[in-house]
């Protein structure tokens, strides 16, 4: 305590210098601090985004991910819902489980015959029950991302779809979707449809295939409405028209040019046919993203006792969504870049600060010595007050980055991140108890740093010979 | 027994290549209780002699002693130690701790020779009263003048209850009036609290207040001069 306070002492004898260096702790601890709540926020906001599509975990058939996406079909499991019922009623997997569903992956052709225009799609059949709780998933408690919203999907028709603003764009459906940035589109036909609006502008071919099933809705004039070509298990052609409620932004342009998604059962209908339906995927939502490593290996477990029939392999979301792992390299070794460079800084200023002060106080450092202070006393004299002056410059630093962060997150500032077509947010995600230890370990780091940038000088006073101290001028 | 003892004692600097002898074959025993004096020429080799003394420095050859205790072979901490525990010290620039209060500064060396707070506070009051600085005792020596930095220089060097005490020209960075107080001061102590002062000086009024007086040349001793037997001594 008494050397803590002489530390203190010492350290407010230059007080301009001690605010310089100071300073630079403070901006140290901030830059590195900053940055790391962005980098954070991103790469836990992208997680988060992640785990809401395609859960932590997916059981899929072996092979699916690398081949299955020219022929989904070729994949799919079948009996998935006593898989499903298997993998909710184990009492190792059940306390770790949010939600676990089917869905069916599908690529196919969308056309608006009316206007005489197609496009190659990628197809998502889902449970809509389901996927609104996958979207329920915020583990880290992001403010902005869940806002409560049903997909739009919810409460529709089982042939209603909804398709990204790219797909709704190629296939004229922007008035009637209400889709920005479109070209002129031709006014609607005046004249009644001889039939139903979509079975008069397809082809027979189409209109029959589309008409296959029983039950179909009621064509509606004023809603969008696509039909979607996919081969069968089979390879015969099959399609099925659809009512589209909403083209909806998905944030990649190149996702958002081929997005289509369906009722499971409807998607089901145009891969299977009357075959029984199976699906492509089941996707496995945890409570935390931590429990991943041991309800793979029990979801192994389980799928290989259980049902040796079906090859399933049980991928996780980092796997699944390979640019994940690619934002955390990218974002870790800018924070590595930025933390390296602003620890030298802090590093060289206190270092600097340290021995100007051994300069200025060489003769009472000997006076210290002669008076019966050990070598490690001297040391520790000034390794005090690296303390000091680190445990101010990064108490300081961390209060006056959580209040700029709180700042920036409120600003509303928005930018176009590389590779999306929508605004985000700015955001520093320094709040809450997933940020304590990141930020408790930083400052610590940054205390040992600047402990450490005294210590080199601190060792040289404490070598000093006592008659060349006291001899100092 | 002489409560410093020197043997054939032998120092030299390097300058570069260049051996020069500081001290050459010191033979001298410091009597006890006694106001020594140590006088000579600049580069006499006073300040070398002092700090071989004073356990600041180790002699190339010879043996000191002190309190009947060698001293050349201890380690760096167990002479840190002994001096924090037999000797105190007075510098010509007084060399207080600036950040500390002239009561902190005496307290400094018994905080470091790990007294109990109670003997502390009682020591430091005590020896604050006996060089006349009670009023002063929260005041910084930048607050103080030379005369008053320097009487807390000497509490400070008492505060351990030392058996020697060391003054390298006390008396060289005050006016005539008040390096007499100050010697006058040092004197009364040294009687009161019985204990060996020695001084480097070329001051005249110092030299007139000594026991006994050394005369050193090039190095060498070349007079010693002892008045009366000081009380206790051998």
């Amino acid at each position: 305590m008494r050397n803590l306070l002489l530390a203190l002492r010492n350290l407010l004898r230059n007080r301009r210098r001690t605010l310089s260096t100071l300073l630079a702790i403070v901006v140290g601890t901030q830059s590195i601090l900053l940055f790391g709540g962005y980098s954070r926020g991103i790469i836990y906001g992208t997680q988060t985004e992640f785990v809401k599509r395609s859960g932590h975990l997916q059981i899929q058939r072996k092979g699916y991910y690398l081949y299955g996406g020219g022929n989904p079909a070729a994949y799919g499991i079948s009996d998935y819902q006593q898989i499903i019922d298997a993998v909710q009623h184990d009492p190792v997997l059940a306390p770790m489980l949010t939600v676990v569903t089917p869905t069916l992956q599908l690529g196919g052709i969308a056309g608006n015959f009316a206007a005489g225009v197609s496009r190659t799609v990628i197809g998502t059949g889902i449970d809509v029950d389901d996927q609104n709780k996958l979207q329920a998933w915020n583990d880290y408690g992001f403010p902005a991302i869940n806002n409560g919203k049903p997909l739009s999907l919810t409460g529709t028709a089982p042939d209603a779809a909804v398709v990204g603003m790219g797909v709704a764009r190629v296939l004229h459906l922007c008035r009637k979707l209400k889709v920005p940035d479109c070209k002129q589109e031709a006014p609607p036909d005046p004249a009644p449809p001889p039939e139903s609006a979509n079975a008069a502008a397809a082809p027979a071919d189409i209109s029959d295939l589309a008409r296959g099933e029983p039950g179909e809705p009621a064509a509606n004039d004023s809603a969008a409405r696509i039909e979607v070509l996919a081969a069968d298990t089979h390879g015969a052609p099959n399609v099925v028209s659809l009512s589209v409620v909403e083209a909806g932004n998905q944030g990649i342009k190149e996702l958002d040019d081929v997005f289509l998604m369906m009722h499971l059962e409807e998607a089901q209908r145009l891969i299977y046919g009357r075959s029984a339906p199976q699906v492509t995927g089941i996707v496995v939502q945890l409570q935390h993203t931590g429990q991943i490593a041991p309800a793979r290996a029990r979801l192994r477990e389980l799928l290989a006792a259980s049902f040796p029939g079906q090859e399933l392999d049980v991928l996780d979301f980092a796997t699944i969504n390979p640019t994940y792992g690619q934002f955390i390299s990218f974002f870790n070794a800018i924070f590595g870049f930025i933390a390296i460079l602003m620890g030298v800084i802090v590093l060289f200023t206190v270092s600097n600060t340290m021995n100007t002060s051994i300069v200025e106080r060489t003769v009472e450092i000997g006076t210290l010595r002669a008076i019966g202070m050990r070598r490690r006393g001297i040391q520790m004299l000034f390794i005090y007050e690296g303390l000091v002056l680190g445990i101010l410059g990064v108490v300081l630093g961390v209060m006056i980055t959580l209040l700029l962060a709180a700042v920036v997150n409120h600003s509303g500032l928005s930018y176009v991140p590389p590779g999306r077509v929508d605004q985000v947010l700015y955001f520093i995600w320094l709040s809450g108890k997933q940020n304590l230890l990141f930020i408790l370990g930083i400052a610590a780091t940054l205390i040992l740093l600047v402990m450490g940038s005294a210590w080199w000088p601190a060792h040289r006073a404490a070598k000093m010979e006592i008659v060349n101290a006291l001899r100092h001028v | 027994m002489h409560p410093i003892v020197l043997k054939n004692v032998g120092k030299t600097y390097k300058l570069d290549a260049v051996d020069i002898p500081a001290l050459i074959d010191i033979n001298l025993e410091i009597r006890g209780n006694c106001f020594t004096v140590i006088s000579g020429p600049s580069g006499s080799g006073k300040t070398t002699l002092l700090n071989l003394m004073g356990c600041l420095d180790r002699p190339d050859q010879g043996e000191i002693l002190i309190a009947g205790q060698p001293v050349k072979d201890l380690s760096d901490d167990a002479l840190s130690d002994f001096r924090a525990r037999n000797l105190g010290f007075i510098f010509q620039n007084f060399n207080l701790l600036p950040v500390l209060t002239a009561y902190e500064n005496v307290e400094y060396p018994l905080l470091l020779a790990q007294v109990p707070a109670k003997v502390r506070r009682d020591r430091v009051r005590s020896l604050l009263d006996a060089v006349g600085l009670s009023d002063k005792a929260g005041h910084r020596p930048g607050q103080l003048s030379g005369g008053q930095r320097q009487r807390v220089a000497i509490a400070r060097a008492l505060s351990p209850e030392p058996k020697v005490v060391f003054a390298d020209e006390p008396t060289a960075n005050l006016d005539s009036e008040t390096g007499s107080a100050i010697i006058a001061l040092m004197r009364r102590i040294q009687r009161d609290h019985h204990v060996s002062f020695i001084f480097s000086s070329h001051d005249p009024k110092v030299m007139l207040q000594a026991d006994d007086s050394m005369q050193i040349r090039d190095g060498r001793i070349i007079s010693v001069e002892r008045g009366a037997a000081a009380e206790g001594s051998a």
